[in-house]
């Protein structure tokens, strides 16, 4: 098999082995990129140069051996564009790199020269708001990949990258996996360093990665996670060996499955499939009972407040001062205001403008304020939940992968596409999505656990016994 | 709750943007369907809940005031759209 299809342990190994080198990888993924990226679109910049500056790059060397790592445009590299697929940050070049990024460095691992497209800012479920352009589904290029780690997921997907960092707000790893039929980590707020990471809503923000199978989850997370002085809400917590929470079994593990993500909205076809993995995991020995989340209904509007209200104060920042684009004109105000309606795109025009409102003077405590108290709640809810039960399963998102330009212009029907992943982020959970099944048309179906705060143990033990015994992950697309 | 044109106009400006009149109309009444939507929240008694500004028990999270490596001016201005020696520049601001 092509160096490109294997995951990252296989790889590890072969290295190791000396069975493959990194240039057979190399040519490998720039030979897939080559042939399928015109398609697939997840590296708006491929073709560009960068490519040579990585070929230097020094042999196997720390646990991650020379391994290339994807990365979303959000997280700054040093020598490499960041861009956030947005006008506003065009030709900025981070003078630092995030702390994920060090880490990976210091393990080994090299930051592949071409950063993956999103959604711009991280606005958005599908990867249609980027400034490059949509990536397209590599199951099927008419579909959208999810977002807003779209392109990440889709690399990894396509056989287009071994495995990518994403990050996730509301569900932009986790979704973009579901639809793309791989494996998405939102660990833990705090377990990985935002250092780094171009805000969205500090609060819910995290980095994680994107994997073809559940043990390359686990080495990339432990890769990445860990204290970071630099980022105050990165919590001092040890970093366990997840690799342990492989192979283990779940016989005993009480599993919850919330009844108010079962009711109307969810697509048939991904119900089915999410029932036939609860059944899965029931035979494997674990024990599955309704549990109730009350206020999972109230998720998606909290979450629009509260991250539309983070991201405008965070995205004050581009004013056309420091860094990317600037508008001519003739004053300081003017220079402001034209260099952020032309910089920005409609989605983040949109949410700067929401979040906004719900600060401003008069609004703040019928909308803001409300929307803390109620998060407050959804945390509770999963607080009593996590009393019962070791891990919660869900479906990942309502549906299957959607058209491109179906939900395009109804901004509240994207937003609902988040309704199962949104409350993991408000709670600070860490949560996964594996693929669970396909549907008629060939889409992937993902299925989420979700664990209380730091045990991500608790999701590889139970995510990796699924995969050992069924055969969802090993699927790809023909291209 | 209802938001109408001018209340979008006045956040705009707030939030240092301009908004085209195809686009004011049109975010109007997106925004407008959102906050249907968004009240929903006014519904539920949150009297007995605090607000969780975020979810992890730190509050005052300090460090040793001591100087360490930072970005050198150089570094700094190396985006810049704008810069005269180891300054950003703007347009003139007073006259």
């Amino acid at each position: 098999m092509e160096a490109n299809r294997l995951t990252a342990h296989e790889l590890l190994g072969a290295l190791k082995e000396k069975r493959l080198s990194l240039k057979d990888i190399d040519e490998a993924i720039y030979a897939r990129i080559g042939k399928i990226d015109s398609k697939v679109r997840a590296y708006p910049r491929a073709g560009n140069s960068g490519k040579e500056a990585d070929d230097k790059a020094a042999g196997c060397a720390g646990p991650l051996c020379g391994l290339p790592v994807t990365v979303k445009d959000n997280i700054c590299t040093t020598g490499l564009a960041t861009e956030c697929c947005s006008r506003i940050l065009s030709g900025f070049y981070p003078p630092y790199d995030a702390t994920v990024i060090a880490k990976l460095k210091s393990a080994g691992a090299r930051i592949f020269p071409w950063k993956a497209n999103m959604d711009e800012f991280a606005f958005g479920s599908s990867t249609e708001n980027s400034c490059f352009g949509p990536t397209c589904n590599p199951w099927n290029t008419a579909f959208v990949p999810g977002g807003s780690s779209g392109g990440s997921a889709a690399a990894v997907a396509g056989d287009e990258a071994i495995w990518a960092l994403g990050s996730d707000t509301g569900g932009s790893i986790r979704q973009p996996a579901s639809f793309c039929g791989v494996v998405g980590l939102k660990p833990t707020y705090g377990r990985v360093s935002r250092f780094g990471l171009v805000a969205f809503a500090s609060s819910l923000d995290q980095i994680g990665p994107i994997t073809k199978d559940v043990e390359d989850s686990a080495i990339l997370t432990g890769a990445i996670s860990g204290y970071d002085p630099n980022d105050s809400t990165s919590v001092d917590y040890p970093v366990p060996d997840y690799a342990k929470s492989l192979g283990m079994d779940i016989k005993g593990l009480k599993i919850g499955m919330p009844k108010e993500y079962f009711v109307e909205g969810l697509d048939e076809q991904v119900k089915l499939s999410v029932k036939e993995a609860a059944g899965k995991l029931e035979s494997l020995g674990a024990c599955l009972k309704e549990v109730s989340l009350p206020h999972a209904q109230y998720a998606v509007p909290v979450y629009y407040i509260i991250a539309t209200a983070e991201a405008s104060s965070n995205l004050a920042r581009f004013d056309g001062v420091k860094y990317g684009y600037r508008a001519p004109s003739e004053s300081l105000m003017d220079m402001y205001k034209k260099t952020r309606s032309k910089g920005f795109g409609e989605e983040a025009k949109r949410r700067i403008i929401l979040g906004t409102f719900a600060l401003s003077h008069g609004y703040y405590d019928a909308y803001y304020l409300r929307a803390l108290k109620v998060r407050t709640l959804i945390k509770k809810d999963f607080d009593t939940a996590f009393g019962d039960f070791d891990c919660i399963i869900a479906p990942t998102s309502p549906t299957p992968a959607f058209r491109i330009g179906e939900k395009a212009s109804d901004p509240l029907k994207m937003y609902l596409s988040d309704i199962y992943t949104i409350s993991v982020n408000l709670a600070g959970i860490p949560a996964i999505s594996i693929p669970c099944g396909f549907t008629r048309e060939g889409l992937p179906v993902g299925l989420q656990v979700m664990a209380k705060p730091f045990n991500e143990e608790m999701i590889f033990r139970v995510a990796h016994a699924f995969e050992r015994n069924t055969e969802w992950h090993k699927a790809r697309p023909q291209l | 709750m209802s938001i109408d044109k001018e209340t979008v106009q006045h956040v705009a400006h707030l939030a240092r943007m301009e908004l085209e009149s195809g686009e004011l109309e049109k975010l109007s009444s997106q925004l407008q369907e959102i906050l249907v939507f968004i009240d929903k929240l006014s519904l539920l008694d949150v009297k007995e809940a605090e607000p969780a500004s975020h979810i992890l028990p730190l509050s005052n999270v300090l460090r040793e005031d001591s100087p360490k490596e930072c970005l050198t001016p150089e570094e700094a201005l190396r985006n810049a759209p704008a810069k005269d020696g180891n300054f950003f520049t703007v347009p003139k601001i007073i006259e």
